[in-house]
């Protein structure tokens, strides 16, 4: 049975399995950590190659492929670290400010 | 009724044969005096085959706790020992063995803290380790600490506690010391502290776990704390309740606080570990000469039996607390500071003298005793309470 973690911001210690134990393997799926984020990607369609260089080097698997083409990112929890922007060949992802607007595309 | 051989033996030498008894599945240990000869026995056991536990020699206590963290989170029933230095080095795996909610059981030999170098006995290694979040039960003799340690197994694994606990013994008294101990057969201890089943094992591969998770960046911490604060206070009951069983099944005696004349006692001195003997010798003979005075020890410092100590000092014309530690700047040491505040809340006033004794070995003198008992009759007679803490028989100018 799935772990229901979807109330744990109003869960009293009761609620808490004893010791933060986590009691479910992989559900770091249901858990947003992209608040962390500080910069977040964003990726040129038109530079990209789809070479997939970001896919293979990112942390936190937050890079969506579909058909072998990155089609955008997981940023529920891609936390900006901007490994993907540093690999990138062809300088398709810049590292944009949180809160900022997002470039035009051209 | 289980069978019992009565041995003359050393606290450490009985307490490893109390893990023996309990057939920890690991052990990860470092050598340290006063403490060393209980793994070094543990270690005889299991090269024998007298046990089947994984020892793991560590180069640290600082690893030593650390393997017993891992080996307890992946489900194994999990002991060591430590004294001193070793304690200290332990000290932030203490905190995670206590908030991973983690059974394991360990023997502490209580011996002075560097500077200067002492290897003796007091407490300061252990109040070092008070706010740890481990339960923790004193000996004050190689029985009790027997006793204690086969008790502290069934309370760690209780599923309303879930928490470390600590065995602690007095360092050479206790430790080296060859006493007159009563010990059970292994399928009556076997019997008693049962086959440990683990809540979240990480060897589970069926039902996978993740132990050591983060809990900060608003993160509930905050209610894990609280989790363990009601642990620790479950553990009220089932220390008690381990205790009856294990009185019923030992034939020995057992409460989180001995008391000794309070039934008619006007003063008391309050102690822990193996100096109660002491007090209670002195006590003897003052009764003797129709003095009422009484002696309570206490057995288990965490929790703190605070609701036990009120009603036993309750209406006490003085009350002295003995502390072989120190709380540098603090109004008393540790003990003083804690039974101070379990009579705050009674009716009327108790009045509460603080000494510190035997620091780093410093000789438990039967005149120092005779003395409390002497200021004791001073205050319940209206002399004004001295400032404490007194150093009890450290040299003075005349």
């Amino acid at each position: 049975m799935k772990w229901d973690i979807s109330e744990m911001g109003s869960w009293t210690y009761k609620q808490f399995p004893p010791g933060a134990v986590i009691p479910e393997a992989g559900n770091s799926d249901d858990y947003i950590t992209g608040g962390w984020r500080s910069e977040r990607p964003w990726r040129n369609d038109d530079k990209c190659t789809q070479c997939l260089l970001c896919w293979i080097v990112c942390p936190d698997s937050s890079i969506h492929v579909a058909n072998e083409k990155v089609t955008d990112f997981d940023l529920d929890h891609c936390k900006g670290c901007g490994i993907c922007a540093q690999v990138c060949p062809v300088d398709a992802i810049d590292m944009v400010p949180e809160g900022c607007e997002l470039p035009e595309v051209k | 009724m289980p069978t019992q051989k009565t041995l003359a033996a050393t606290g450490n030498s009985v307490v490893a044969e109390a893990m023996r008894q309990c057939a920890p599945d690991v052990m990860a240990a470092y050598p340290i005096t006063p403490q060393t000869t209980i793994v070094e026995e543990f270690a005889a056991f299991v090269a024998k085959g007298r046990v089947h536990t994984e020892y793991v020699t560590v180069e640290s206590e600082h690893s030593a706790m650390s393997a017993c963290i891992g080996a307890s989170a992946a489900g194994a029933r999990v002991m060591t020992a430590t004294s001193s230095q070793g304690l200290a080095l332990m000290w932030e795996e203490l905190h995670i063995a206590s908030g991973m909610r983690l059974p394991i059981v360990m023997a502490n030999a209580n011996r002075a803290l560097s500077a200067p170098i002492n290897i003796h006995c007091d407490h300061s290694d252990i109040m070092g380790a008070r706010d740890s979040g481990w339960i923790t039960y004193f000996a004050e003799t190689a029985q009790e600490a027997y006793d204690n340690t086969i008790m502290a197994v069934r309370v760690a694994e209780h599923p309303d506690v879930l928490l470390p606990v600590m065995s602690a013994l007095d360092g050479f008294i206790t430790t080296h010391s060859i006493d007159r101990v009563c010990v059970m057969d292994d399928e009556s201890v076997a019997g008693f502290v049962g086959q440990y089943v683990p809540k979240n094992a990480l060897l589970d591969t069926d039902a996978p776990v993740l132990h050591g998770a983060f809990a900060g960046l608003g993160g509930p911490y905050f209610e894990f704390k609280k989790q363990q604060r009601v642990a620790m206070e479950n553990a009220r009951a089932v220390i008690k309740a381990v205790g009856a069983e294990y009185s019923a099944l030992s034939g020995r005696p057992f409460d989180v606080i001995e008391t000794w004349g309070m039934e008619d006692a006007e003063t008391a001195v309050v102690v822990l570990g193996s100096t109660a003997g002491n007090v209670r010798h002195v006590a003897r003979d003052l009764r003797a000469s129709g003095e009422k005075v009484g002696v309570v020890k206490i057995r288990v410092w965490r929790p703190f039996p605070y609701a036990e100590l009120a009603a036993a000092l309750k209406g006490l014309k003085a009350v002295a607390v003995l502390d072989r530690a120190e709380s540098f700047g603090a109004e008393g040491a540790p003990l003083f500071l804690e039974v101070r505040s379990a009579l705050y809340d009674l009716a009327g006033h108790v009045p509460v003298v603080g000494y510190v004794y035997g620091l780093g070995g410093s000789d438990v003198r039967l005149e120092l005793m005779e003395q409390v008992f002497a200021d004791l009759s001073d205050i319940a007679g209206g002399s004004a309470v001295p400032a404490g803490p007194i150093y009890l028989g450290a040299r003075e100018e005349a």
